[in-house]
């Protein structure tokens, strides 16, 4: 069979290889930016081609990698992961569409490095062994490090090692409940592993694995309260970097709790599904909360990340919660949390390629206050900051309204007859109504509205406060236009997802 | 057994020591075409990496059970004959830089190495401590060699006085052994010590385990085992640095194959109760090599205690034996393999510190300032073989922790890898110092390209390539380890018997 997943994983790799023989700064841009396009092409054709009706694992490979420890290189895709490699892709050609505009120092190191995260964000997605998804979860660390630390803010060194060090401390604990996994089950292979449930009968340790993977997830995700690397890594990356941290890392972490803690530790998960609500509530309402308290617009979109995190999480703890709702209610939850997953990476890509597009090219400021009256001077920045915040706030007919709707009808019909899940659920609602006030008040209002500010007028003056370009509308249209697609008609995006939502829930037997 | 048999078995020794010779010869006959002498210590080594192939099979014992050649002292063998080859590609612009004596220096060197592989095969307490005080003694003239430089002088000595000191511990040990046995001869001591209660009736933990430790304070100090490990930042800080490089590397690999033999072969541990202490010297050692490494501002101080760090890590290995196997990485082999993806990250590494030396004159973390500008190549790989010494993939040096750690877990010793683990997270901190110094900072202006030799930069290839290959497919390395391990005397009978 033609190895399409391979293909997607690695293009971008034999690109940053290519890259580092090529010299001129823009051949370099215009090669990369041309080859970023090749795997989301073939991740559209992922989506189209892959088989709705009898869903599972599809487009596998399978080959021995290393036989004395029982690794292979296994390959895979279902519901979950095919919308997950369409947003990477995706958001990898907007994120370096951008940087062919601003990015002028560095070049070389700068897009290299870009096509090696694309291929450690793609690998995770794809893999099915547990020593291949930690590998590529590993290597799209070192990308990250090195684009926040050269190409970031004035605080970037310390936003860089912070990241990684944070990260890292995650990932190693996962590696020992990977490595304990595996040695009790005797197979790398996610499926085989989820199938024969790691640790049967032995609680502790079956705690122990858990918290282990847990702690690589929720720190990456990021959960209230392991999130504080996430301010700073957002405010300093640059705009490019912070589209795919918040687009696409942070799904890493969602999707491991999916495609790992879910099926692994069903039991584990339902004992601590309250205690993780908690944590998702508490993100939720502390992420709105602090994001509301915020005067730089980049720290603010940043902070929101936590919240709308924390409804994926929410979703996907009340459908592990309780073992007496029916499954469409819990399928409905995940359902929701993974198309959060999806929404949350066009919309705050979008608003991250916003907060660039003001920052980076026009007035180098992000503080709310110096703002006001924007819409007159720049009307087309003016309506994508709209559409992009009423679809965050979670406005009915864009895409976060979908999502978050369903999350909350999940999760509130998988709270019947519990009372602390029901509780969290309900409180939760807080957080909407704190970023609907956020997004209207500090972006819409004091950004948009209101008169015009005096500081910009020189520069109105002088032409160097202009509206988008063609260029940059391009940028973002996409973006745009999957807000309104999924928000007015989500099938497309919703029958690939509840293939794996069903299978999964059906098989670890509390649904 | 015939002698053509013994000659083809003790062929690499046999001919390190012809080489050796003829590299001192020729550096007294022909005075001018100095580089010959580099060339000639490589095909020496090359020569005998080839017998030691040559001489690979079955395990045999030589000279009245002096010596033994099995496929651990193969490992062995391969580990000092290429540490041996790319410290020598190291060497050699250095040493023209500094010192005249540079023909004594490479004769020398073979020497050390030979003394190397007679520890890999050595099966003889006799053998043991000969081969030992081979090597040190020829460490201490090479950590001196830059005798009108006060600090290298000064850590030859240092070295000499606690080498001395612990070698006296070690004899005492072993004399320990001989009286309580009357064997010196490995094999001989573990099947006493397998039925004591002929020997000894109940009283015999009472004086084997002190006559354990009295050994694994020699084999300790030369892998630099905390708390024997004080001698090492002084050495390797005034060492010339092909063989500071030399000395993180090659004593500690055979300082393990002394450890592993001399223990498994001769103290089995359901006899002799050791794997507590080598748990316990695993924990002091990575966190007090890794949390002092933090404050060093000396790259080769700096790489010291990382270097005793990495031996906490190989000791993982060692101290889960007790249920290896569950997964075919066994424990033994874990360490070995560490050891080899160690030997090409940390001589990468070095061979990056001596470019740097050659240019600046210093060792100072700040001398690496903006070198993504002056040699990009160099500065990738330098942040390659952290990223292997840190244990992330795809590096050899995951491969590594990862081996470790999985015959940490298979041996239910959750504690050790936890600590194992967050170890590896803080060496974060004085690797990632170098590389945001490399990468980071420095502007246009200090962007002077740096000169590296040909020999050096083959050196730095070399290393690359390899914990690359080893960290994409380590198969065949760690069957290669693995079979080590599995053929060492006695393994098989020891696991047997838990």
């Amino acid at each position: 069979m033609f190895p399409i997943l391979t293909l997607i994983t690695f293009l971008p790799l034999v690109g940053m290889l290519v890259i580092l023989f090529l010299d001129d700064d823009e051949v370099i841009k215009r090669f990369a930016l041309t080859l970023s396009v090749v795997p989301l092409i073939l991740s559209a054709y992922l989506w189209i081609a892959y088989g709705r009706t009898g869903g599972g694992i599809q487009f596998e490979e399978m080959v021995t990698w290393i036989p004395s420890v029982g690794i292979n290189y296994h390959m895979g895709v279902d519901g979950f992961s095919v919308p997950l490699i369409f947003l990477t892709t995706l958001l990898t050609v907007i994120s370096l569409g951008y940087s062919y505009l601003v990015i002028d120092e560095r070049v070389k190191e700068y897009f290299a490095l870009f096509l090696l995260l694309e291929t450690g964000m793609l690998g995770v997605f794809v893999s099915l062994d547990l020593f291949l998804f930690y590998v590529f979860w590993e290597i799209g660390l070192v990308p990250m490090y090195f684009l926040i630390g050269v190409w970031g803010g004035p605080r970037r060194q310390y936003a860089a090692i912070k990241f990684f060090l944070y990260t890292l401390t995650g990932s190693v604990f996962m590696l020992l409940a990977i490595i304990g996994v595996a040695i009790n089950t005797g197979t790398f292979d996610i499926l085989e592993v989820a199938a024969l449930g790691p640790f049967a009968g032995n609680a502790l340790l079956q705690s122990l694995a858990f918290i282990g993977f847990f702690l690589g997830f929720a720190i990456k995700v990021p959960m209230w309260p392991f999130h504080t690397w996430l301010p700073d890594a957002h405010v300093e990356a640059p705009t490019a970097g912070s589209v795919i941290l918040a687009g696409v890392l942070l799904k890493l972490g969602t999707y491991g709790f999916i495609r790992i803690l879910m099926p692994f530790f069903p039991d584990t998960f339902q004992t601590f599904a309250v205690p993780i609500a908690f944590l998702a509530f508490t993100s939720i309402v502390y992420g709105a909360l602090v994001a509301m308290a915020q005067w730089d617009f980049k720290k603010m979109i940043a902070y929101s990340s936590v919240n709308h995190m924390g409804y994926v999480m929410l979703g996907l703890a009340a459908a592990m919660a309780t073992s007496n709702a029916d499954l469409s209610a819990r399928v409905t939850g995940v359902n929701g949390a993974v198309l959060q997953m999806f929404n949350h990476g066009i919309i705050t890509g979008a608003l991250f390629l916003l907060v660039g597009l003001i920052y980076d090219e026009r007035t180098h400021e992000r503080d709310f206050r110096a703002f006001g009256g924007m819409w007159s001077t720049t009307p087309v920045y003016g309506t994508f900051l709209m559409v992009a915040s009423f679809a965050s706030l979670g406005l009915p007919g864009l895409a976060g309204f979908v999502s978050e709707f369903m999350i909350f009808r999940g999760a509130l019909a998988s709270g019947d007859g519990n009372f602390l899940m029901a509780l969290f659920t309900i409180l939760s609602v807080l957080g909407i109504v704190v970023t609907a006030a956020l997004f209207l008040w500090k972006v819409i209002q004091l950004i948009l509205l209101g008169p015009e500010n005096d500081r910009w007028k020189e520069a109105k003056a002088q032409g160097k406060l202009t509206d988008l370009s063609t260029a940059e509308v391009l940028t973002l249209a996409p973006l745009v236009f999957f807000m309104f697609l999924v928000g007015v008609y989500p099938g497309p995006v919703l029958d690939v997802i509840n293939t794996a939502t069903t299978s999964l829930l059906t098989a670890i037997g509390i649904g | 057994m015939s002698v053509a048999t013994t000659l083809r078995l003790f062929s690499p020794e046999i001919i390190l020591t012809l080489f050796g010779l003829i590299v001192l010869g020729y550096d007294l006959a022909v005075r001018r075409r100095e580089r010959w002498q580099a060339a000639l210590a490589l095909v020496g080594l090359g020569l005998a990496l080839l017998a030691s192939f040559w001489a690979a099979g079955e395990s045999t014992s030589l000279f009245f059970g002096m010596f033994i050649v099995d496929p651990f002292t193969t490992f062995f063998r391969v580990v000092s004959l290429l540490t041996g080859g790319l410290v020598v590609l190291g060497s050699v612009d250095y040493l023209r830089q500094r010192t005249i004596f540079r023909g004594e220096f490479y004769s020398l060197f073979l020497f050390t190495i030979l003394s190397m592989t007679l520890m890999a095969g050595a099966s003889d307490l006799i053998m043991v401590i000969v081969s030992i005080e081979f090597l040190s003694i020829t460490s201490y003239i090479l950590t001196g060699w830059l005798r009108d430089d006060v600090k290298s002088s000064e850590a030859s000595v240092k070295y000499f006085l606690y080498g001395s000191i612990t070698t006296a511990a070690m004899i005492y040990g072993a004399s320990l052994l001989f009286g309580l046995t009357g064997h010196t001869d490995l094999a001989g001591i573990a099947e006493v010590l397998r039925a004591p209660e002929a020997a000894f009736g109940s009283n015999l933990q009472a004086f084997s385990l002190p006559a354990a430790m009295l050994l694994l304070t020699g084999f300790a100090f030369k892998i630099a085992l905390v708390p024997f490990h004080q001698w090492s930042p002084d050495a390797y800080e005034g060492a010339p640095t092909p063989v500071t490089a030399f000395l993180s590397i090659g004593p500690k690999a055979v300082g393990f194959a002394m450890l592993v033999r001399v223990f498994l072969t001769a103290l089995p541990f359901a006899e002799v109760e050791w794997t507590g202490v080598m748990i316990g010297m695993a924990i002091i050692t990575m966190t007090l090599g890794n949390l002092v490494a933090i404050v060093q501002k000396d790259i080769k101080r700096m790489l010291a205690y990382s270097s005793i760090a990495q031996a906490g890590y190989m000791l993982i290995g060692i101290a889960s034996l007790s249920a290896a196997g569950a997964t075919g990485i066994n424990a033994v082999g874990a360490t070995l393999f560490y050891l080899f993806a160690y030997v090409f990250t940390n001589m990468g590494a070095f061979a990056a510190v001596i470019a740097v030396d050659n240019a600046e004159n210093s060792s100072s973390i700040s001398a690496y300032r903006g070198l993504i500008r002056r040699e990009p190549l160099m500065a990738v790989a330098m942040f390659i073989f952290f990223l292997s010494l840190v244990g992330i993939p795809p590096t050899a040096g995951f491969i590594g922790k990862f081996s470790v750690f999985v015959s940490a877990v298979d041996a239910e010793l959750y504690g050790l890898a936890v600590i194992g683990v967050v170890n590896g997270v803080i060496s974060v901190v004085y690797y990632f110092g170098v590389v945001k110094e490399m990468f980071f900072l420095g502007g246009e202006t200090d962007a002077e390209p740096l000169r590296v030799g040909s020999w050096l930069q083959a050196a730095l290839v070399i290393s690359l390539i390899m914990t690359l290959v080893i960290g994409l497919y380590p198969e065949p390395f760690l069957g290669l380890a693995n079979n080590a391990a599995e053929g060492l005397m006695g393994v098989g009978q020891m696991l047997a018997l838990h």
